[in-house]
């Protein structure tokens, strides 16, 4: 039987802009107010859940050409080696530092190596998340 | 005055989640069991917005926005797998 999803298409098309628009405020939010990079991951991850309900899964492989077990792992090390960072000036494993820099633009602006951390939580989070729903999708015929 | 008011509120919002949780809990259809769970997340929106009247404070706007993706998400997939039997397709 064919189907007719012209309001959803509509709405994901327009919804899916502003999920993944908040969760980039999420991710930025994390470092003084309620947020970080495990909740903005997640929240990508929902997004993405949004369009693959909407449309099916060959679309989006073809649309977002990302592999997300490679995106998980990648953000593993990634969130690893910023830990490591503390090492080398004698602290404790995951110490992080930050400083006031002189931007161009921004003016003066402090910069913190927890957004390099948050960075590796957030991709191993999205790739973690969307890659068991597929997976998990897959298996029905 | 104003605070015995949010709180009454707060309260009747209780009683109305613990009608929702009664519907999806008895639902004789499993539509019943999907507007009352969408109905429970509109309810805990309205709630977590009196809180944040009552405790003065704008730290929950982000959960009140979360909820509501949340909610809109689960209720899409609900809604596919009752009308298809599939939730996410292979090919269109």
């Amino acid at each position: 039987m064919k189907s007719n999803d012209v309001i959803l298409h509509t709405v994901t098309k327009f919804s899916a802009v502003i999920i993944l628009t908040f969760s980039i405020h999420l991710f930025i939010a994390g470092h003084h107010q309620p947020g970080g990079g495990f909740i903005g991951g997640l929240t990508t991850a929902s997004g993405i859940v949004l369009l693959l309900l909407a449309f099916d899964i060959d679309t989006i492989k073809n649309n977002i050409r990302v592999n997300f077990i490679n995106m998980a792992v990648i953000g593993v090390i990634i969130a690893v080696l910023t830990g490591m960072l503390g090492l080398i000036d004698g602290e404790a494993f995951l110490t992080q530092s930050y400083g006031d820099f002189n931007l161009p633009i921004f003016g003066d602006t402090e910069l913190a190596t927890a957004v390099l951390f948050d960075t590796g939580v957030a991709l191993a989070v999205i790739g973690t998340a969307v890659s068991i729903i597929i997976s998990i999708s897959e298996d029905a015929n | 005055m104003f605070d015995f008011i949010m709180v009454l509120s707060l309260v009747l919002i209780a009683i109305s989640i613990l009608f929702n949780v009664y519907r999806i809990v008895k639902g004789p259809y499993p539509s019943d069991r999907i507007l009352a769970l969408d109905t429970l997340g509109v309810n805990l929106i309205a709630g977590i917005a009196i809180l944040s009247i009552l405790l003065r404070t704008s730290a929950f706007f982000d959960l009140i926005l979360l909820i509501g993706i949340l909610a809109f998400v689960g209720t899409i997939a609900f809604a596919r797998h009752i009308e298809r039997g599939v939730v996410i397709e292979r090919k269109r």
